[in-house]
């Protein structure tokens, strides 16, 4: 059975409408996975010795054991950011002669076989072995930990499940973890409760008893369980629509108006946005972005490279533009065939997108100005990292939106699928950030900062002086484009 | 009026629409009726612009669709729930329709008011979005929201299926005045040869990509076309 489940992704994987972008998409990933198995497998290998030298008066292990909390929290947060569950499209198997238990079963196994999950074993075992072979260290013992660590980072990989389906259910549920955690990290930082010291000590015990290996396992089995009966409870169909039988409200929002004959459409987008939840996250994505300042400012090491800081500027007022406007036109996919057929000239639907995205780097870029505590250079940069993203990268990303033709399911996201944040979103953001982020670089370098600073303004004011012609231009491009994108609207799925 | 010449779609070598020539003159009832294959959803799509023909033209009053977008400002359709916006109410939706066609919301008010009967009250101010109705009443939206703005062509695919035998019988009324009053061009398809023989003045049967018959709608309409439909198993 679990092999039937594997032929059908396989096959739609291979006939899928984006199966070309897919696979370069994948070659790029492969690229990926093998640097990052290389940075691992050597931080392995070169561990024991170098905490050995680093920490002479501690035990390596025990060393690792102290980080270990840390270490598991940022992969929770990496996973969160990158990791999606498997996703198995349920609806046609519900009726014919599979047990529910086994396709869950076999979508949360699956997710085992992540790249996720391998990573972590490539400096686990090598360190282990190290430990082992070179130093003299108790086999049992550290094979017991290397065991109950590698479990733990599984518990991660399963825990990750959970908060990702309660942070798409509803944000709510999740605030009373987020606030146990940010006070956990407050004790722990004015060093009134040092959690990371009482679970590395915890992980000590196991190392001495190696028997204990068994509990971090006993952990795993619990939270599979968890994602088990949850998944179990949504193999229904009418589980979507429990949820949403909440009335409405008919929006009226007249203050769209004024913008004139792109009113209708800024009207649908604003509803688009808010009545549907993978736009609506992109809102909650930018707002908690905003804070990403507050990282670079007040760090010393980026004082003397302004370059960082047009970098910050692009992605706080750009958050929202590369977020929504790579998927440009993919949004109004499930109705993409009325959007062509009704009377909307083409040349409209794309200047009210970019309307859009204008207004919202304008208004993020409104609510960066408190960044003004860190010195007027930086409000001055981010306007013209402001000025940059509305002349250059506005238009860019409506172009590369032109490649789209895979549709998004706004309707309803199909159970146990979580289209979160993946890594593909993050490569389109190399060309928006990185080109003015270099050009800067170097004219700082070589001519000076107010130069540099100019240059990348005047890249968006000639941008912004040349939108009408751009808007000709990708206006044929869609028109162009349109029918191969019609055609790959209509497929669903990945 | 609606002129198409030597207009063919190839798919992988499948001659799937071959049309030499059609006429559909201004105001006419126009329906098309064919088995599943027959071209009938391709053709409007043609008409649409959705897709590109192989070879030939569809001409929307004189206008080549493929080449300019100046018919959409007097065409509108309803091919199928892709023409709906999930995430509006239904009111939402006729707003924005309007809109499009050039109609502030006491138009549409006013002309949503002679649909009362049609929407048989679980359309307007049900508080639900489009994509939580039922099949049969997303289809009277999406047909109710093709007529706003005084379309001087209307398509419609197959507006019969999905619909309750009541708001059957309402919307041929709705369609037959339609082009009596207003002198709509309003072209349908049909699976259901009573329907679409009561509504039509010109039938056109599509048979692989062809058209097969031409029938000027008379009493005797319908047991033509039966006979010409049973008359494939006979051969089969």
């Amino acid at each position: 059975m679990f092999g039937k489940f594997l032929w059908l992704e396989w096959k739609s994987f291979t006939r899928s409408a984006s199966f070309g972008k897919s696979l370069g998409l994948k070659i790029l990933m492969i690229f990926l996975a093998l640097y990052f198995s290389a940075v691992f497998l050597f931080l392995g290998v070169a561990l024991f010795p170098i905490l050995r030298e680093s920490f002479p008066e501690q035990d390596p292990i025990s060393v690792v054991n102290s980080f270990a909390l840390t270490y598991l929290g940022f992969e929770l947060i990496f996973r969160f950011m990158l990791q999606s569950l498997p996703v198995l499209n349920i609806k046609p198997l519900m009726v014919i002669p599979v047990s529910k238990k086994k396709a869950v079963n076999y979508i949360l196994l699956k997710s085992l076989y992540s790249f996720y999950n391998i990573l972590p074993l490539l400096w686990i075992l090598p360190f282990g072995l190290v430990s082992i072979l070179k130093y003299d260290y108790p086999a049992w013992n550290v094979l017991g930990w290397m065991l109950g660590f590698y479990a733990l980072v599984l518990c991660v990989n399963y825990f990750n499940f959970i908060v990702k389906k309660k942070f798409n259910e509803s944000l709510k549920q999740l605030i009373p973890v987020l606030l146990m955690v940010a006070i956990l990290a407050a004790l722990d930082y004015f060093g009134i409760f040092d959690i990371g010291r009482y679970f590395g000590a915890a992980l000590d015990y196991l190392y001495n008893q190696p028997y204990l290996a068994v509990v971090p396992f006993i952990l795993l089995i619990v939270l599979y369980q968890w994602n088990l009966s949850d998944l179990r409870r949504k193999f229904y169909l009418d589980q979507d629509l429990k949820t949403k039988s909440k009335e409405v409200q008919t929006q009226d929002l007249g203050w769209t108006r004024k913008f004139g004959s792109i009113a209708p459409f800024l009207q649908l987008d604003i509803k688009l946005i808010l009545r549907n939840k993978r736009a609506k996250t992109t809102i909650f994505m930018s707002l908690l972005l905003l804070c990403y300042g507050l990282i670079f400012y007040p760090n010393d090491t980026y004082q003397d490279m302004p370059a960082f800081f047009l970098f910050v500027g692009i992605f706080m007022t750009g958050v929202f533009m590369m977020n929504f406007g790579q998927f440009v036109p993919s949004w109004d996919s499930s109705y993409y065939s009325m959007i062509m057929s009704q009377n909307i000239p083409m040349r409209q639907y794309l200047a009210s997108k970019m309307g859009l995205i204008t207004v919202s780097v304008i208004v993020l870029l409104i609510l960066t100005t408190p960044y003004i505590y860190f010195g007027w250079e930086v409000v001055m940069l981010n306007i013209t990292a402001a000025i940059y993203n509305i002349g250059v990268n506005v238009p860019m990303l409506i172009f590369s939106g032109s490649f789209n033709k895979k549709s998004i399911d706004l309707d309803k996201s199909p159970v146990m699928n979580y289209q979160g944040v993946g890594v593909s979103q993050w490569l389109v953001g190399i060309p928006v950030m990185a080109v003015p982020v270099f050009i800067f670089w170097l004219v700082n370098k070589f001519v000076g900062y107010e130069v540099a600073v100019g240059t990348i303004a005047g890249l968006g004011i000639i941008g912004i002086l040349m939108r009408p012609t751009l808007l000709t231009y990708l206006t044929q491009r869609y028109r162009r484009r349109k029918y191969v994108t019609i055609q790959g609207f209509k497929q669903k799925g990945d | 009026m609606i002129t198409a010449t030597n207009l063919s779609k190839i798919y992988n070598g499948n001659k799937v629409l071959d049309i030499e020539h059609l006429e559909i003159p201004a105001g006419q009832n126009f329906g098309l009726v064919g088995n599943n294959g027959a071209g009938k959803t391709t053709f409007f799509s043609l008409l649409l612009d959705l897709i590109q023909p192989t070879s030939g033209n569809i001409f929307n009053q004189d206008i080549t669709v493929s080449e300019s977008e100046d018919w959409k400002s007097f065409t509108s359709s309803f091919i199928d729930e892709s023409f709906l916006i999930g995430y509006l109410t239904p009111e939402e939706y006729f707003y924005f329709i309007g809109d499009l066609r050039n109609r502030n919301r006491a138009d549409v008010d006013t002309f949503l008011v002679q649909f009362q009967d049609f929407f048989n009250g679980e359309i307007i101010g049900r508080k639900k979005y489009l994509r939580d109705l039922s099949k049969g009443n997303q289809k009277k939206v999406g047909i109710v929201a093709a007529l706003i703005g005084d379309p001087e062509v209307v398509i419609l695919d197959e507006p019969f299926a999905n619909l309750d035998p009541t708001t059957q019988i309402r919307l041929k009324k709705i369609l037959k005045e339609l082009s009596n009053t207003s002198g709509t061009t309003v072209l349908i398809s049909s699976h259901d040869l009573i329907h679409v023989t009561e509504v039509c003045e010109r039938i056109v049967v599509l048979d692989r990509g062809v058209p097969v018959r031409d029938i000027t709608t008379s009493e005797a309409t319908l047991k033509e076309l039966e006979e010409y439909f049973s008359s494939e198993i006979v051969e089969g």
